[in-house]
Parts: C-alpha cells; structure tokens; sequence
C-alpha cells in the first residue's frame, strides 16, 4: 500500500466530509429558508467530493474498505481533517467566514490537482473545482453583504473571521515528501488562496486578522473536542445497526 | 410466416431512460449517458457520468437502466460511473433545452472554462412569458444544478438550469 498517498486522499476527503456535516447542521436553522438551500446543496457537493476521495483512500490502501467503512467507522483518531472544518459551526458569521476560506483553498487545490498524473485525483478535482468555485462566490457575497452592512453585522463578521483565522495556517501544512511533485504541494497554495481571501476581506471593509495560528496537527489525527461529538452524531446509526440498508 | 421480433438497442433502451429528478428530459437529453455496449452475450455496459459531484440522482438512474434493460431482455447490465471528462452544462443536447424550456426550467447558457472565474449570467429568459426582465431569487433552488429566478414582467417564479 502506499501510506502517503493513502493518508493524502484520507485528509482531502475528510476535510470535505466533516464540512459536509457541520454544513448539514445548518438546514431549517439558516437566515432565510433560500439559505436553508444553499447551505444543503453546498454541503451535498462537499459529500460527494467526499464519497470520491474516501472510495479512493480505501482502493489505495486496499485492504477492502469501502466508503462508508471509512466515514463511519474510523474514530476520531484516525481522521486526517485540519481543525479549521471540525469546530462548532452555529454562528452564521462563522459559517460564511470558514466557507470563504475553505471554498478558497479547495479552488486552488483542486485547480491543481486537475492536471496531476493521478487518474483518480485529477477527476475527482476536475469536476470539484467548478463546484467550489461556486462555494467560494456565494461565501464572499454574504462576506460582503455582512462586512460591508450595518455595524452590527461589521462588528460579528469581523469576530467570526478572528475566530477562524488562527485555523488558516494549517491548510498550508506540509506535504510528505513522498508525493513530491504527484500531487499539490499545499504550501504553493498559500499566496493564492489568501490573495482571494484578502481581496474579498478588504472589499467588505473587514480587516485580515493579526492572530498567531493555532496548534495544527489534523492531518496527523490530533484534534480539537469537537470532532468527537460530530463524530458520535454522524456515525450513531450506522455503529448502533451495522449492516443496515434501505 | 414466423414474425421477426426486433429488440430495440441496448443504446435505444438506456437513451430512453428519465432523469430522476427531471422527469422531462432523458439522461442522453441530459448529456450524462456516456456509453453503452453490447456484446452477441446479451450483456451490457453502460457508462454514465453525475452532473454535480454529491448528485443524488445516480443510484436510481443505475437502477432505472438495470431494470429497462433486463425487462427487455438483456442478461447482464453492468453500470459504470465515470467522472473524467467533467459533466459539464453544453454536453445539454438541443433538444434537453427544448424540453428543459417547454417545462418551464430555463436552459442554461455557455459554461465556463473549468476552474475559472464564475461566469456572471446577465439575464435569463423566462420560460413563460420569454421576458428577459428577470432577477435570480435565489443562487440555489431545489436540486444542485438549478438556480430559482422570478420573472418581473409575468411575476412568475421559475427554475433556472445553472451553466456549469
């Protein structure tokens, strides 16, 4: 098996499907019932993202694990996601600023990701990028309609993207010197995911935190609290009746 | 006289098949039915590919061509879901328009490059009243490919299939 490889894939479909259920968390409790929509099919496109790279991890590491033998019974431990999408989500500032971000990142990742040799990889991101794309239009048009609205709304846009800025750095992590060159190399993606997000930040008046980052260590399966309680909600049903279809 | 029955293609059967969620068109209309081959066996394989990555629409569009075709006769139907070339809005044959269209879902128009920037849709035609003085209510409507609009001159609402 290819470990790096296996845990690259893992950590890409991760992120996606962690941010896919805090994205799920959001529908009936949006600010309008159109956002209710948004939030549902934005998550929908991040858990088929997911279900791809997931089904990926499982065919690289291949020792017959599926999809949903990787979503649902992996415990915290053993996911690969950066902290940034694993943390509580109930604050709609915070939900357009962590979008903004994420969406961002994914664009660039996957725009590079689309022509790298890996068959598997690059279609998956062939076809992700014109998703996120959208994702990252409709996160910088409420940043914007927020940062730039009343002071109410300035003053939490602003907080929400304070709280989530120490959570950037790490999306930049690492890359294992094993896939050198085969995939995106995540520090090349720095300057251009942050060229976007500073360019809507600064069009919504808001300004680019000054906060030193947090401690990193998703991708090596550290996590914040958080991720458990997700986990615990998304994995009940499958664990409590395994094997169960309909 | 013994009469020759002629079974449709393998092609004809899976061409026909509906889009789950868009009851009005095939998935051939559509542009996702990728391939379809037959072998002397009476087996199949049939290639499709989802429009957007999550599409929910993909296990009954499978299931839908298993049944079509082995109701028709063929033993063995194989469904592969193949993501590369993207899917993408211009693989709508003219026809899927003319229908999307005569349904009231207002077709979509060019897409993009892939990864580029968003293209900005000016207007949309409404497909009650063909106004173009149309404004998008909402960027997301009730399935992933769709985006709702009102109509300003005939006050109607409608769906707009969104250029990707």
């Amino acid at each position: 098996m290819d470990s790096s490889l296996f845990d690259y894939a893992l950590g890409l479909g991760d992120d996606a499907l962690v941010s896919a259920q805090r994205m799920g968390w959001w529908i009936s409790r949006a600010p309008e019932l159109e956002e209710d929509v948004a939030l549902a099919n934005i998550g929908l496109d991040q858990l088929g993202q997911a279900r791809s790279l997931l089904g990926y991890a499982g065919e690289v590491e291949g020792r017959g694990r599926t999809e949903d033998d990787l979503a649902y019974l992996r415990d915290d431990r053993e996911f690969r996601n950066v902290k940034l999408v694993e943390r509580p989500m109930s604050d709609f500032g915070v939900a357009m600023a962590r979008l903004l971000v994420l969406s961002a990142y994914q664009l660039h990742l996957y725009r590079a990701l689309s022509t790298c040799d890996d068959a598997l990889l690059s279609a998956v991101a062939a076809k992700a990028v014109k998703e996120v794309a959208y994702h990252l239009d409709h996160a910088g048009q409420w940043v914007l309609r927020l940062g730039d609205g009343t002071e109410e709304s300035h003053r939490r846009m602003q907080a929400a993207l304070d709280a989530e800025w120490p959570y950037v750095e790490e999306l930049f992590g690492p890359l294992d010197p094993a896939l050198a060159g085969q995939v995106a190399d995540p520090a090349q993606l720095r300057e251009p995911v942050l060229d976007d997000v500073r360019r809507v930040v600064a069009a919504a008046t808001l300004a680019v935190p000054d906060v030193a980052p947090a401690v990193g260590g998703g991708r090596g399966g550290q996590h914040t609290e958080h991720l458990g309680h997700l986990l615990a909600d998304m994995q009940h049903l499958h664990r409590s009746h395994p094997g169960a279809t309909w | 006289m013994t009469p020759t029955r002629t079974m449709p293609t393998a092609h004809d059967l899976a061409a026909a098949v509906l889009d789950p969620e868009l009851p009005m068109v095939t998935i051939e209309d559509l542009g996702i039915l990728r391939d379809v081959t037959e072998d002397d066996q009476g087996r199949v394989h049939v290639t499709i590919t989802p429009t957007y990555s999550g599409c929910p629409a993909m296990e009954t569009i499978r299931q839908d061509l298993v049944e079509s075709l082995t109701l028709a006769g063929y033993l063995r139907v194989d469904v592969e879901f193949a993501l590369s070339p993207a899917w993408t809005t211009d693989d709508l044959t003219d026809e899927g328009r003319a229908k999307l269209a005569e349904a009231g879902v207002a077709p979509p128009g060019p897409a993009g490059a892939p990864g580029g920037p968003v293209q900005l849709t000016l207007s949309v035609r409404c497909p009650q009243c063909g106004s173009l003085d149309t404004v998008e209510s909402s960027r997301f409507g009730s399935t992933a490919c769709k985006s709702l609009w009102v109509c300003r001159s005939c006050r109607e609402p409608f769906d707009h299939f969104k250029a990707l």
